[in-house]
């Protein structure tokens, strides 16, 4: 019995699980990307086309908001009679849920295009695929990228729920301290997800500087 | 697990037994709003006085994007686990378990959403229009409840109602720690491989947090004065963090 009588934390017992700690963390990273990676696979085409058909804007929101609104465990759970007891569930509800947010910040960024550039890019002879690969998904990659560390760090942390109805990341530390009342174990779960989540954030946002080279000039230039 | 159907979810939902007693779907909805209502009540409490005093004073871009990014770091279901095992070890057994330790989770868990939008709430109310306030002989305080508080209202109702939502599907969770609630059948199936009441479960939830969504929509609509509200109405869908994503979030 570890319970109340140990220290808060065990250092010993944490640099015995070093193994753990990797294995657990890269299958965290894994069961991230995935959602995101099929978010944004989904999101791209709906949030163009929603874009340019503007009546089907409304209902793919309100779709993405529907799916936005059911809590992640229950949503795991209705999945499951289709899926089984693993964590494909966890993944495909995941996915649902990057929707809303991809959704809204790829149509609200290639909205954010100014008419001008577009009509100068037109005036060019560019085609309308042309122009938005070339000018206005460009030109919007701020706000899907922001769109984009929303959903990873959002996905980080309900990736811990998944833990409850399948093994793997670091959720498992979670339930597996919570099933013993051990808190080295429930703290090492919760600190790594939160540091994987700010790691996210930093590296995501240093990918969308690499790729979007003009605003780091113009942020440049407004500081000095 | 393969031996589920439509036929057996509806059995278990006409079931009376399922629908008395202490173990009931009454007492778990009521075990379950109770603890969601007095969440987002104690975190308005303490968020909104925060966020008004925040918002007037115009310092609050740093707190307001801190909030938000900490709100959305921090996995729920760890802070509920955490806060649990803390308690365990500071109080009496009987008070460690369930209520406490979720309304607890649920507090801290609401307070983000609503701090953040207040304040950004109240400093997007245009400082020229504040400034003509005061020059018309609006004290500091008029200044707030007659024009920054109607102005901000629509997200302030949209942070409260983030909230809402954001706790309504945390205290699913709380049935782990043993603070009943809808949860409670779903642990309780998972527990005991019966899918049939684990999906029923899962439903009940679902509708709770759809009927939270319109419920709190409904009351958005009610208080938001005329002149305030968003005219284009796909505002209405407002992301977990409260604000939107393209706006200033750490960029």
């Amino acid at each position: 019995m570890r319970v109340i009588a140990d220290p808060f934390i065990q250092w010993s017992w944490i640099f015995a699980h070093g193994h753990e700690m990797w294995t657990y963390t890269a299958q965290h990273l894994v069961l991230t990307v995935v959602p995101v990676a099929a978010g944004i696979a989904i999101s791209l085409p709906l949030g163009i086309i929603a874009q340019r058909h503007r009546r089907l804007y409304n209902p793919v929101i309100w779709v993405a908001g529907f799916l936005y609104t059911i809590p992640s465990l229950a949503l795991f759970v209705l999945l499951i009679p289709l899926t089984g007891l693993n964590l494909l569930p966890v993944e495909i509800a995941l996915t649902s849920y990057t929707l809303l947010i991809l959704i809204r910040n790829i149509v609200t960024g290639i909205d954010g295009a100014p008419a001008e550039v577009v009509d100068a890019a037109t005036g060019m002879g560019l085609t309308r695929g042309q122009i938005l690969w070339r000018v206005q998904i460009p030109l919007a990659l701020p706000a899907i990228m922001a769109g984009v560390r929303v959903a990873t760090v959002s996905t980080i942390g309900l990736v811990t729920v998944g833990a409850i109805i399948g093994r793997g990341g670091l959720g498992q530390f979670i339930t597996d301290g919570l099933q013993i009342l051990f808190t080295t174990e429930i703290l090492l779960g919760a600190v790594l997800s939160v540091l994987l989540a700010v790691v996210a954030e930093a590296g995501l946002l240093g990918l969308q500087r690499f790729i979007t080279p003009w605003t780091r000039k113009a942020l440049a230039g407004a500081s000095s | 697990m393969n031996n589920f159907t439509i036929g057996h979810l509806i059995q278990w939902f006409t079931n009376s037994a399922h629908w008395s007693g202490a173990g009931g779907i009454p007492s778990r909805v009521f075990e379950h709003v109770l603890i969601s209502v007095e969440s987002v009540a104690v975190a308005a409490a303490i968020a909104l006085p925060i966020g008004f005093y925040v918002g007037h004073r115009r310092r609050g871009e740093f707190i307001a994007v801190t909030a938000a990014n900490v709100g959305r770091a921090v996995p729920s279901f760890a802070l509920l686990v955490l806060v649990f095992t803390i308690m365990l070890r500071l109080l009496p057994a009987n008070l460690a378990y369930g209520f406490g330790p979720g309304l607890v989770t649920l507090t801290l868990l609401g307070i983000p959403p609503i701090l953040t939008n207040t304040i950004v709430g109240i400093q997007g109310v245009d400082a020229d229009t504040v400034e003509a306030a005061r020059g018309v002989g609006f004290r500091e305080r008029e200044v707030l409840t007659r024009l920054e508080l109607p102005l901000a209202m629509p997200l302030i109702m949209g942070g409260l109602r983030t909230a809402a939502l954001q706790i309504v599907a945390t205290a699913t969770l709380i049935a782990l720690i043993g603070g009943g609630g809808l949860g409670t059948y779903i642990v309780g199936g998972i527990a005991q491989s019966d899918t049939v009441q684990t999906v029923a479960g899962a439903a009940l939830v679902a509708l709770l947090a759809l009927f939270t969504e319109f419920g709190m929509a409904f009351i958005e609509r009610t208080v938001t004065p005329r002149h305030a509200r968003p005219k284009r109405r796909w505002r209405r869908v407002q992301p977990a963090e409260g604000i939107s994503p393209a706006m200033p979030l750490g960029v």
